[in-house]
């Protein structure tokens, strides 16, 4: 029983160009992408041809390149093209009109704070990069799901599975508990409905875009659990769980518990530990009421007739991974204290969600709105109350009011900033995310692409492309494969030497 | 800071609760309530000018 398992976490970014409300959003989030490929050097002299190379032609995304083309050159034409791999083994692309990235793999919650928080400073460079491109305006990214006009764009987590583990089990315990977490990790809205019609606060951005239990989709008709199973790995072993339902957070206690307590969830699921006596009578609905009431008092309906709180139902999962814990009793560090944080927490949400203002999103974001409200009396339809809920996300650290926060000490951090820095080049060491970074490190002019599950190298002497196959996600770590670095060999001695041929 | 300020931004919290509360505690909240106006004002100093504009403009594409 622990909160160790392989996880990762994938942003996508909201998108101005600063007196420019037409801009093309695709064709800005391409310049995001490419300037930072460009100004770090992770651009390929070659395109990948998927054409030319039909043994490769079932490899998957990441095109490693725009050859040296300026940014600014760039035409509609060629937007399918901004992909890249960074050498932290993380994702940095354009999807869906806005720039994504998406982290490496790593193997407990803590790491995703880092590498998650990593992705913000290279989204910061990158729109401050791409604001440097001449005739362009400046480029501001938000670090939220929504526009308040109806449009979503997600933040997701993935967690690595038993294959084994049915997926009805997955749905009936996991729905409860995605339906009640947004009182940890929401990170605050004004406004209810999709549209923002209704004049209100609420905790989560993403509650009132979730329409029902359990599909595939994942841009329309979004469902509380989805579906998609593409494990990026060894299917027969493995299922990656993708969650869509989840706010993007710029707290690091917010980001921390999330990841946190999903995997204990998982964790009680893979044990056969069931809580079927949690189920919702209308799960969508209980999301949504949970939402609409920031002092967590409000009740949902139990398919047995009984009525609970949020905090009530997060409290039975916390009860339970607990006693899982104490039961296994091989608990490490990281478990311990992810169940001491989550249940001081939820204490403390229910003296006062107040009491959370240092900590989570929705709490520190409605602090603020409520002065706001009473030094100038204003309604929740005014303008400046949903500028503080869209400038909290902002992801300059001189203008955002979550950076704001930090800044003057008034919003804890969990993580050392340095470990953060680190993370912008560096992959964590411990799953198949540091061969793929190292790679793109010491051998970009020798990779043709690279993806979740293989790097595919082109190299003087061979006639095709040459596909390392990393299906395991723990394996390619550093301690497998970091020998093999040490050396500092060319990129064909280090094919040879993974391969067994000479 | 006034006192009917001070009082109001801790709404929620009534007579017996500050009674529990540790001294630590007190104290704590009691920065954090003295903070409100240099936060505001500093808050103040980075917002977006013309919120109704910024705000209205800030149109996205739906994503995943």
């Amino acid at each position: 029983m622990t909160v160790r398992r392989v996880q990762g976490s994938e942003v996508e970014y909201g998108i101005a160009v600063q007196g420019q409300p037409h801009a093309n959003p695709m064709v800005t989030s391409t310049h995001v992408v490419n300037s930072y490929a460009s100004a770090h050097h992770l651009t390929r002299r070659a395109r990948w041809d998927f054409e030319e190379e039909n043994p490769l032609r079932d490899a998957r995304g990441f095109d490693l390149g725009r050859g040296d083309a300026d940014p600014s050159q760039l035409t509609d034409e060629d937007l399918g093209l901004a992909n890249i791999i960074l050498t932290n083994g993380a994702r940095l692309y354009v999807d869906h009109a806005h720039p994504e990235y998406s982290s490496p793999e790593v193997t407990s919650p803590r790491d995703v704070v880092i590498w998650e928080k990593a992705g913000e400073e290279v989204m910061r460079s990158a729109a401050e990069l791409a604001s440097q491109i001449p005739g362009h305006g400046t480029v501001v990214l938000y670090k939220n799901n929504i526009d308040n006009k109806g449009a979503s764009y997600g933040s997701h987590e993935n967690y690595l599975m038993d294959r084994a583990v049915p997926f009805d089990q997955i749905v009936t315990h996991l729905t409860p508990f995605f339906a009640s977490r947004q009182v940890v990790c929401g990170a605050g809205r004004v406004g209810q409905q999709q549209d923002g019609s209704v004049h209100a606060f609420q905790v989560s951005q993403r509650a009132d875009y979730f329409e029902v239990g359990v599909g595939l989709e994942t841009t329309l008709k979004r469902p509380i659990i989805n579906t998609r199973d593409e494990p990026h790995a060894d299917a027969r072993k493995y299922r990656r769980l993708h969650v869509i339902i989840g706010d993007a957070n710029c707290s690091e206690t917010s980001i921390y518990l999330k990841h946190g307590t999903a995997s204990l969830v998982l964790a009680l699921i893979e044990a056969g530990r069931t809580v079927t006596d949690l189920t919702l009578e209308n799960p969508v609905a209980a999301l949504h009421e949970i939402s609409y009431d920031p002092t967590l008092r409000t009740t949902v309906r139990l398919a047995d007739g009984r009525t609970v709180t949020a905090l009530d139902l997060q409290g039975e999962y916390l009860q339970r991974a607990r006693a899982l814990v104490d039961d296994t009793g091989d608990a490490d560090e990281q478990t311990l204290d992810v169940l001491e944080r989550w249940e001081d927490v939820l204490t403390r949400l229910a003296h006062d969600p107040m009491d959370l203002a240092t900590e989570l999103d929705w709490v520190a974001k409605l602090a603020l709105l409520e002065r706001y409200r009473e030094r100038d009396g204003l309604d929740w339809d005014h303008a400046k109350l949903h500028l503080v809920d869209l400038q909290y996300h902002d992801v300059r650290t001189e203008r955002g009011l979550f950076h704001q926060l930090v800044r003057t000490g008034r919003m804890k951090r969990l993580v050392d900033p340095a470990e953060i820095q680190a993370a912008i080049t560096e992959p964590p060491v411990d799953t198949r995310a540091w061969f793929r970074g190292k790679c793109l490190q010491y051998f970009s002019d020798d990779i043709a692409a690279a993806s979740w599950d293989s790097v595919i190298f082109d190299l003087p002497g061979y006639a095709s492309l040459q596909r390392v196959p990393t299906m395991e996600p723990l394996r390619g770590t550093r301690e497998h494969v970091g020998a093999l670095f040490d050396s500092r060999p060319t990129a064909t001695e280090l094919f040879r030497a993974l391969t067994g041929s000479s | 800071m006034s006192e009917q300020q001070h009082k109001s931004n801790r709404p929620s919290r009534d007579a017996d609760e500050q009674v529990e509360a540790t001294e630590v505690d007190t104290e704590a909240k009691a920065k954090l309530d003295d903070d409100v106006d240099s936060i505001l004002d500093e808050i103040d100093d980075v917002l977006e000018e013309n919120a109704e504009e910024f705000v209205r403009s800030f149109v996205q594409k739906g994503g995943q």
